[in-house]
């Protein structure tokens, strides 16, 4: 069976999901029946099958089960939040319209070959840098909990780190490309600890300033993780020298510890992350109470969640007892709702994507391809790693999305971007490896 | 470059790992404690969210009813005039629950401790609450109420056979719908003077007087060493445990037989009697009129006290150095007991002697009309033969015919009693009255207690007797 056809039958599981879904919330909320809102379900499998005919024309080889999968989560998502509230469900799918777009623009315009991308790489860097400031930006920048992650342009809201993570990570793959070898043969063992040479040590100590800087200037921990940890990951890659991750891992706990105890918002979410049912934490505004309720949301939940529909969003005066639901906490409604094992099912798509990811760039026949791949691959993990963390009170809680699942236009445009990527670099990748 | 690649992706396993293992953590590990917390408010919101099912009184009137709120909620309504609030209670998610909306609450919510499948769960399936009838009877709650008049009291009725509640009157009582409001609720519970929120039938704790002495009665006739024709002085003045004993009013009957010594309650008789029993005996027949433990009535465990002699503020048993024997037969003594209780010695003797559970719910029906549960009579105790029983329900028939309970009588009825009247203060003349009894006297229908709280110069005779006679005459119209 060709790569197109597995992929049209791998879309079958997302259907089925969607229309379940959709009609298990008619069930539950009768009064919500109406023509209006069963299209929701129509049309989002009219657009998954539009992406599938994108794909079958212009990437006949990319990778079959990468897409499906994508589609799974995104239609489990909008289930999800149409549960949460129908106005949002209806945003989020016109945000999948964009998103769909977006991808299919990406598809056309690279599938020529997407490494022209490394031409830009300076740009690229530059545009990536620039989308992460723009949250300080007086006048359009928005500070949500103490931390900038999101721009408010009147009409729209936009966290441009979403974007700017696949904007690094090209050019990380790209700078590596490049230099891997230079700091593989020049590195010197001192200590017992094999160190990057000192003139390519300079490019690598300033993404780690710029960790660093994202964690000052954002006030995120969680983002920082997230973009640090990609870069290592790529860098590991490209030089298989581990004692480099854990002199860089070092350094950012270093960093990350100085600052948590230097910039306020920081500590703060630290204590509330450690102290969530203290009395003043509890009632401070930004403190423990949403990661309170989070616990509490998924200790209601237990193994086999407490039913579709059934968990508590709101107090009957309107105020929220799970702040918040629809994009930071929406793992913690998961897990309400549909329990331990649930929270695994969705725990393990995103497993299979990285996986996935991972082979791409394990068939992928040039250096940037690789890198690129796997940079997509482990920063799409480590952004759930890092919001899922936050809601299990692994780590604090951040304000990164879940991608595919929240509620939030760039999430969704950005992670089909990545997406679009991945398949770009599946397809010239399977049809070099079988060419020979 | 393949190896770097597939080491990272063991690493996103572990991470991913480390996710499920914290899922677990909260989902199942610290689960229960996390629902314990005091911060977690969802269950008493998701309460909010179900349909309580209503509650009825024998004739079918709502006396507790739920009505829909904003975003699916419910909240509760009782009557305007309530008739039953101490026994019905109230459920509100502020001020919490009490009563029998407490006691049956697993029920009115529907829960049935059933493990809901997969598909119910996945449909989400609304829990609807059960109706719960009770056996409270509206006509004789209100003619109790009217009877009381405004005094503080209680009256309480039995069906004696099956030990259905039919009147569970607390004075003064209280507006269920108005303790939704925070300041009303605390106005309610600090007012010590009046404690309208206590349940008087249940809860409160009075000295029983003269009605004592049927319980006396009964051990003296079912342990066999007395009849209803033992003759025993009746003299006032007569040592008890070295001290003088006086009749009311100092008054000398000489030489009478036990009949007599109940139908004008010979105080010195009695008290003789249980000193010849013995503290064991009256310990065992206490114990078997349900003396020394909660009440088995279906209220919650802070709504109801147990009746017996109090040494600190804790029941002792008779057999307790502490207790003068012939004092306590006369209900003197440190003996306090419950209106329920004493209208259970009643309907024991009403019943020849079996005692049955007080029952308050009649049945449970689920939404379908099917009934879940049904109160079926209950035997707690044999107290007493089915002889002795009849011996002193005669004994009992005269004190109403010509003794001191003539005030309970009815219009072509006879009714079995017996009065009380135990002195709280006699430099004040503060009294607290009471009446036992049942009727009719042949084939008992009804067995009652009526007390009067600190009442001013009350007897037993003039001041609870016309209570009671006007709760059975309704009952028995």
């Amino acid at each position: 069976m060709s790569a197109r056809n597995r992929e049209l039958l791998a879309l079958i599981p997302a259907s089925l999901l969607v229309t379940v879904g959709f009609a298990a919330v008619f069930i539950q909320e009768d009064d919500l029946i109406s023509d209006a809102s069963l299209t929701y379900g129509g049309v989002f499998l009219g657009l998954c099958f539009v992406a599938h005919l994108i794909i079958r024309f212009t990437l006949p080889d990319a990778d079959p089960y990468l897409f499906p999968l994508v589609a799974l989560l995104a239609c489990f998502g909008l289930v999800m939040i149409y549960r949460i509230d129908e106005t949002l469900a209806r945003e989020q799918a016109q945000w999948f319209v964009i998103g769909l777009i977006v991808f299919a623009a990406t598809i056309l315009l690279l599938r020529r070959d997407y490494r022209v991308l490394e031409r830009y790489r300076y740009t690229i860097a530059l545009l990536g840098i620039v989308l992460l400031l723009l949250p300080r930006v007086p006048g359009i920048g928005a500070q949500v909990n103490g931390a900038y992650l999101g721009i408010d342009l009147g009409p729209i809201a936009f966290q441009p780190a979403e974007l700017a993570k696949i904007c690094i990570i090209v050019f990380l793959a790209s700078y590596l490309r490049d230099t891997r070898q230079m700091l593989v043969q020049g590195a010197r063992r001192f200590a017992g600890i094999t160190f990057p040479p000192l003139k390519h040590l300079g490019p690598l100590l300033v993404v780690w300033g710029a960790a660093m800087v994202l964690l000052v200037f954002i006030r995120d921990l969680g983002s920082s993780l997230m973009f640090f940890g990609a870069f290592l990951a790529i860098l590991y890659v490209a030089t298989d020298r581990a004692s480099f991750v854990v002199i860089g891992f070092s350094m950012f706990a270093f960093g990350a510890w100085f600052f948590a105890s230097t910039v306020g918002h920081v500590a703060d979410r630290i204590d509330a992350w450690q102290h969530p049912f203290d009395d003043e934490l509890y009632d401070q505004v930004g403190g423990s109470y949403q990661i309170a309720q989070s616990l509490f949301a998924q200790a209601d939940g237990g193994v086999a969640g407490a039913g579709f529909g059934q968990a508590l969003i709101e107090t009957p005066g309107g105020g929220p007892i799970l702040p918040a639901a629809q994009t930071d906490l929406i793992y913690a409604l998961i897990t309400n709702e549909l329990g331990l094992a649930g929270a695994c099912g969705v725990l393990v798509v995103y497993l299979l994507i990285t996986e996935r990811g991972m082979r791409i760039a394990m068939l992928a026949q040039d250096s940037f391809s690789t890198l690129l791949a796997a940079g997509l691959s482990a920063v799409f993990a480590l952004q759930v790693f890092v919001i899922v963390g936050g809601v299990v009170k692994l780590i604090p809680l951040t304000g990164v999305t879940l991608p595919f699942i929240s509620y939030g236009g760039s999430s969704i445009v950005a992670n089909f971007l990545l997406v679009a990527l991945l398949l770009l670099i599946s397809d010239r990748a399977r049809r070099e490896a079988v060419g020979g | 470059m393949n190896k770097p690649i597939f080491r990272v992706y063991l690493v996103v396993v572990v991470l991913f790992a480390l996710l499920v293992a914290w899922t677990s953590r909260w989902t199942v590990f610290e689960a229960e404690a996390l629902r314990d917390n005091a911060k977690n408010r969802r269950e008493l919101l998701d309460q909010q969210r179900i349909d309580r099912g209503p509650i009825r009184d024998r004739d079918g009137n709502l006396i507790a009813r739920s009505v829909a709120g904003p975003q699916d909620t419910y909240s509760r309504r009782y009557p305007d005039d309530p008739l039953f609030p101490h026994a019905v209670g109230y459920s509100f998610v502020d001020r919490g629950q009490a009563g029998l909306e407490r006691f049956y609450t697993d029920a009115l919510v529907g829960d049935h401790g059933e493990i809901t499948t997969l598909l119910d769960q996945f449909l989400a399936r609304k829990r609807e609450g059960d109706e719960l009838r009770t056996t409270l009877d509206p006509g004789a709650q209100r003619a109790a109420i009217d009877a009381l008049a405004g005094r503080k009291g209680a009256v309480v009725v039995m069906e004696p056979d099956t030990g259905k509640v039919r009147v569970l009157a607390s004075v003064p009582g209280y507006d269920q719908n108005a303790i939704r409001d925070q300041d009303t609720f605390e106005a309610l519970n600090g007012d010590e003077e009046n404690a309208p929120l206590l349940n008087r039938a249940t809860q409160a704790l009075y000295p029983p007087g003269s009605t004592f002495k049927v319980v006396t009665a009964a051990a003296a006739l079912d342990s066999g060493e007395f009849t209803p024709d033992s003759t025993i002085d009746g003299n006032s003045g007569k040592e008890i445990s070295g001290v003088p004993l006086a009749n009311s009013g100092g008054q000398d009957f000489g030489p009478i037989t036990l009949t007599t010594a109940l139908t004008n309650s010979v105080n010195t008789v009695w008290a003789e009697v249980a000193e010849d029993l013995g503290k064991g005996t009256m310990a065992r027949y206490m114990e078997r009129f349900g003396f020394g433990v909660d009440p088995p009535i279906d209220l919650p465990a802070d709504e109801k006290a147990p009746s017996g002699e109090y040494v600190e503020g804790r029941v002792v048993p008779a057999t307790s150095g502490a207790v003068d024997v012939g004092r306590m037969a006369i209900g003197q003594d440190k003996l306090l007991v419950t209106p329920l209780q004493m209208a259970t010695v009643a309907a024991t003797v009403a019943n020849d002697g079996k005692r049955m559970k007080p029952w308050l719910m009649d049945r449970i029906v689920d939404p379908d009309g099917r009934t879940r549960e049904d109160a079926d009579p209950e035997q707690e105790a044999r107290v007493m033969s089915e002889s002795a029983a009849r011996e002193l329900q005669q004994m009992m028939g005269n004190v109403v015919r010509e003794g001191t309970g003539t005030a309970a009588a009815l219009q072509g009825i006879e009714v079995g009693g017996k009065t009380g009247t135990a002195e709280i203060d006699p430099d004040t003349d503060l009294n607290q009255p009471w009446f036992i009894g049942f009727a009719p006297l042949d084939d008992p229908q009804y067995a009652i207690a009526v007390t009067v709280e600190r009442s001013q110069g009350g007897q037993g005779g003039d001041t609870a007797a016309p209570i009671a006679q006007r709760v059975l005459q309704e009952l028995l119209r």
